[in-house]
């Protein structure tokens, strides 16, 4: 049998086999109307989980970019002092934080086409339950419950599909916002720890990391070529105080450049 | 004829319409049957398409059940294979 007959034929059946039967076809009427109730206040909870979501990977987002803006800065300030050395490593840092907020955005984007699909699901579901109430009410009003048995076992198995399907919109949304909120976690931590400032704190393999470290370096050459021309043609290199004699350890020296000095913003 | 495109919800088309999905589907069988993902997808996303493109949308008030019901527009082969499982809609 084909894929599609197969699909349709199993996701009736499961969706049929959702809703109890009642005895009395009215009360299941009543029934399915409940769990009609329950699963829109589900999906719309759905909607609003995962509009957190979205929300926490924009904050993600809008601090790593302030994070590669402050590494742009302390980059210019390094080259402008001669330090050729630092303004490189600033930039391999800049660059492994565009690794982070590219895979951010592509989650973002994800979830605000999740949130739109869901909102949809919800609209749909809202508009199909309030049809469901009146003619609910039509039928248990007009017919006897032999009577009832037809119509009611049509409307309750059209639904059923309905909310089979809105049901399922909501867990998939559900699973994937699980998945992101891990990772979104994962890169709270990170950013706590500092990792994410040390390019070779990144828990890649080996020939992915050597990898990006070829993809990385030409980025740095060729952003250390942009700021040396854009520094050559405008202002004259900047002093920085004590940068003659220079401190020894390279630790030092990235927290001489994190710090502004006397010297800078003349 | 009724289609649910699952998670878009129900459209009315052309009984000419199922030509042109039995088409696409026997399509769709060959990959999953093979396991070429990479056919799979274009596949799925025509289908889908001329169901968009052909049907209209099934008003709020009519509770009549589908006659076909394609998988969700980024299902993977492996999101269709939970379809066609036996497990429940909703796991857990």
């Amino acid at each position: 049998m084909s894929v599609v007959k197969r699909v349709s034929l199993i996701f009736k059946a499961k969706a049929n086999k959702q809703l109890d039967r009642l005895e009395d076809p009215r009360e299941t009427l009543d029934y399915s109307y409940q769990r009609q109730l329950e699963m829109l206040t589900q999906v719309r909870r759905g909607v609003a989980d995962v509009a957190t979501s979205r929300k926490r990977v924009e904050l993600q987002m809008n601090s790593l970019q302030q994070q590669q803006t402050k590494l742009d800065g302390q980059a210019r300030q390094a080259l402008g002092s001669g330090r050729e050395d630092l303004a490189r490593e600033a930039l391999t840092r800049k660059s492994a934080l565009q690794t982070q907020i590219s895979d951010l955005q592509t989650q973002y984007q994800s979830l605000q086409a999740d949130e739109e699909k869901l909102t949809a699901a919800s609209q749909r579901l809202q508009s199909k339950v309030e049809a469901f109430r009146t003619q609910k009410e039509t039928i248990k009003a007009t017919y006897t419950a032999a009577e009832a048995q037809t119509r009611i076992g049509e409307a309750v198995s059209g639904i059923s599909e309905e909310m089979g399907d809105v049901g399922m919109a909501v867990q998939r949304a559900q699973d994937k916002t699980a998945q992101m909120q891990a990772r979104a976690g994962a890169i709270d931590e990170l950013m706590a720890s500092g990792a994410l400032d040390d390019v070779t704190a990144q828990p890649n393999d080996d020939i992915q990391r050597e990898l990006d470290q070829m993809g990385g370096g030409h980025d740095v050459d060729r952003e250390l070529e942009r700021l040396k021309g854009e520094l050559g043609q405008g202002e004259a290199p900047r002093e920085i105080e004590g940068s003659a004699s220079g401190p020894a350890g390279n630790g030092q020296s990235a927290a001489a450049a994190d710090q502004p000095q006397a010297g800078d913003g003349s | 004829m009724i289609i649910r495109i699952l998670g878009e919800g129900q459209l009315t088309a052309d009984d000419g319409l199922a030509r042109v999905l039995n088409e696409l589907d026997a399509r769709l069988e060959a990959a999953v049957s093979s396991g070429d993902e990479a056919a799979f997808r274009p596949v799925l996303a025509e289908m889908l398409e001329r169901v968009r493109t052909a049907g209209t949308p099934v008003p709020a008030d009519s509770f009549e059940p589908s006659d076909v019901i394609l998988p969700y527009s980024d299902a993977s082969m492996d999101d269709v294979r939970g379809l066609l499982s036996e497990d429940g809609l909703i796991p857990g």
